[in-house]
């Protein structure tokens, strides 16, 4: 099976990567930079350490990234004064590719990033995480410096300090088990190895990230894995587990909304590749329901998964990396 | 370099100047819990440190203590720099701390996470103002500090270590300008009451532990303190009973004696025994009392050159002291005869809450002195 070999050759642990002297060495030996993007929306809770972390751990310490950049999509809380206060490079999304103009999402958020951060690797990291650690970034760079093959390394969080059994169960949160694992396993069954599509942290090439397109909300994820899956094949992965990762829990309702957006992005793919035909005008409106004074009123949510292109057609990018 | 010339604003500087490398370290020490007996994971992190600081020695010991030695270009004589690495909170509490702009908050914060990152980023402040003391520098990370564990880490190193510490600074968070440089005698005790299952009300009267230990509490409160040498009772938590309209059948006192004297300290101690002997064989309940701390009462003078050096600095540093006497790792380096300060690190806020906050600034100062009393102590010579 191939999904068996992949998952033996592609699936780390951090721990395997512990010796970042000899990440630095391999780093500067490809003569590679590496870039840290963190999008935020109102994150001053966590932000801080976040940065504080990654610069004295991965550029001061052991210089493993070149820059960590800070990509805002217009928070109305302290995000950047806190980030920029501990030595971020700070963005509004709005103020990168002006010409591009300007809309709100996370996607928005990494996509401005490949034209303004000088990487040739990017790491993505959210902002929302409270047990952060340096294993965040070089357990995702690492595979990329040890794999020329890897191009796109995503993160899963697994191993609970104690089992009773010997099989447990292993794999994501509530909508990767509900959604997106069995959209996988109905359209692209190898991409089901994958522990945790949906997670936020993931290192990518340039090369790569240039050349596939960005939905600006929910299904940015989704996207870039059945995209870089039909252009390059399951091998272009790679995961590593980075144990723990604590963050804000999202109510039932949230995760209804996100699960539409990535619904959306999911069949726009799979129309594109011929793989379905939806014939019937598809709603971009969400429906949930409420009770009010023993009434039910419904709730109605437009979520439109609007697109950007491969940044590698808009000409400022190519003059600014390929002139 | 010599620090002891650095202009006390220079010398704040350097240290700002690895604020990233501090607050890293404060995070992931402060994030690694820690309880009284529980500190393996945080040694753990400390050796680590110690070791990619290439400090020579580095090791463990059976009690849990982090050990690390820097030597010295000459190595005439050995500074102990000590921080204790325990907490008072559970390990299933939420130990992730919150960064801002001029303040992190988190558990054990204040007490004693920032003493022990101060410890651990000690060597790399060190070499980042290209400072070698001519003397040994052994960096200590102790264990069992807090309540029950008595300065059982500290105590064991001094028993058990080979090295002849000659000075010793010990690092607390809070607050800054604090400076100890004795101890009073100090006992804390825990009283506890239970009621037996057969208890025969008939004949002792109808009443609960709760009834009999605030017999006890107030048979305490007429013990006779002397206002000098200075003396007190403190009650510090009492718990019993679960219901409205049931006899307790158990009630918890913990409390503390301190003095200046040992000698009135102990005779309150078998004054508490008495109280204790007498209700127990007027009622009919168990009562035990568990001695679980003790302090020595000693230390060094207000001239003592190692107390003169610290003012010193300082007053350099515009760092008003706040002078009073240490129940931490300095009663025990006192009571083994090592000239000992306790120097604190920035102000603190809500110490050993949920809520505890320290503030960044005011850290650079409290760094910066400790940094100028090592470099005092390198060209002062030796100061026992």
């Amino acid at each position: 099976m191939k999904i068996d070999a992949w998952l033996k050759s592609n699936t780390f642990h951090h721990s395997t990567f512990w010796d970042l002297k000899q990440l630095v060495d391999e780093k500067e030996r490809q003569n590679l930079k590496i870039s840290l993007c963190i999008p935020t929306l109102n994150e001053e809770n966590t932000i801080g350490k976040e940065i504080v972390i990654f610069r004295s751990e991965l550029m001061t310490r052991y210089p493993l990234i070149d820059e960590i950049a800070v990509i805002d999509s217009g928070s109305t809380d302290r995000t950047l004064e806190v980030a920029a206060s501990f030595g971020a490079d700070t963005y509004f999304s709005g103020d990168i590719l002006p010409s591009q103009g300007f809309k709100r999402g996370k996607g928005e958020n990494l996509w401005k990033a490949i034209h303004q951060l000088e990487g040739d690797i990017i790491v993505y990291v959210d902002a929302d995480i409270t047990n952060i650690h340096s294993r965040f970034v070089y357990g995702l760079v690492a595979p990329l410096l040890y794999q020329p093959e890897t191009q796109y390394v995503k993160a899963f969080y697994d191993r609970p300090l104690a089992f009773s059994q010997g099989i447990r169960p292993s794999g994501g949160g509530r909508v990767t088990e509900i959604l997106t694992r069995p959209l996988f396993s109905l359209f692209f069954p190898e991409l089901t190895a994958l522990m945790q599509p949906l997670s936020g942290e993931y290192a990518v090439r340039r090369k790569v990230l240039e050349e596939i397109a960005f939905p600006i909300g929910y299904g940015v994820e989704i996207s870039h894995l059945i995209d870089v899956y039909t252009k390059w094949g399951l091998y272009a992965f790679a995961q590593t587990d980075l144990d723990k990762r604590v963050h804000r829990n999202q109510d039932t309702r949230d995760l209804g909304k996100m699960a539409f957006g990535i619904l959306q992005s999911f069949l726009n793919r799979a129309q594109q590749l011929d793989m379905i035909d939806v014939k019937a005008e598809v709603s971009s409106i969400l429906r949930q329901f409420q009770t009010r004074e023993q009434m039910f009123e419904q709730k109605q949510f437009t979520i439109v998964e609007e697109e950007r292109p491969p940044i590698i057609t808009v000409d400022e990018y190519r003059e600014k990396f390929h002139a | 370099m010599n620090l002891s010339t650095i202009p006390p604003e220079t010398l704040r500087q350097h240290v700002r100047e690895c604020r990233d490398l501090l607050l890293a370290n404060l995070v992931m020490t402060a994030e690694t819990a820690a309880p009284t007996f529980g500190e393996a994971n945080r040694v753990r992190f400390l050796l680590d440190r110690f070791r990619e600081s290439g400090l020579d020695n580095i090791s463990s010991d059976e009690v849990n203590n982090a050990v690390g030695f820097l030597p010295g270009t000459t190595g005439e004589k050995t500074v102990a720099v000590v921080a204790h690495l325990d907490t008072v909170f559970d390990p299933k509490e939420n130990h992730a701390l919150s960064l801002g702009p001029d303040r992190v908050k988190g558990i054990g914060i204040g007490d004693n996470s920032l003493g022990a990152a101060v410890l651990v980023t000690l060597p790399m402040l060190l070499r980042h103002l290209k400072f070698q003391p001519s003397y040994n520098l052994l960096l200590l990370g102790v264990s069992r500090s807090l309540g029950r564990g008595n300065l059982g880490g500290i105590r064991f190193l001094l028993e058990n270590s080979p090295l002849k510490i000659d000075e010793a600074i010990c690092l607390e968070g809070c607050p800054l300008g604090r400076l100890n440089y004795t101890s009073v005698a100090m006992m804390r005790g825990e009283i506890s009451i239970q009621m037996p299952d057969e208890y025969d009300f008939s004949r002792f009267g109808v009443y609960g532990a709760i009834y009999r230990l605030n017999d006890i509490i107030n048979r305490i409160l007429e013990i006779p303190r002397p206002s000098r040498p200075q003396t007190s009772i403190v009650f510090g938590s009492i718990e019993g009973g679960n219901t409205f309209h049931q006899l307790a059948r158990e009630a918890k006192l913990r409390f503390e004696v301190r003095s200046e004297s040992d000698e009135v300290a102990g005779g309150i101690l078998h004054h508490i025994r008495g109280i204790i002997d007498e209700v127990r064989a007027r009622s009919g309940v168990r009562i035990d009392l568990e001695e679980i701390a003790w302090r020595q009462h000693g230390g060094i003078s207000f001239d003592h050159p190692l107390v003169q050096l610290s003012r010193d600095v300082m007053r350099g540093l515009d760092i008003p002291p706040q002078i009073g006497p240490s129940m931490s790792e300095l009663a025990a380096l006192i009571a083994a005869k090592i000239p000992a300060v306790t120097l604190g690190l920035t102000h603190v806020h809500n110490v050993n809450t949920l809520e505890e906050t320290v503030e960044i600034e005011p850290m650079f100062d409290g760094i910066a002195q400790v940094l100028g009393v090592l470099a005092g102590l390198d060209s002062k010579g030796d100061l026992s």
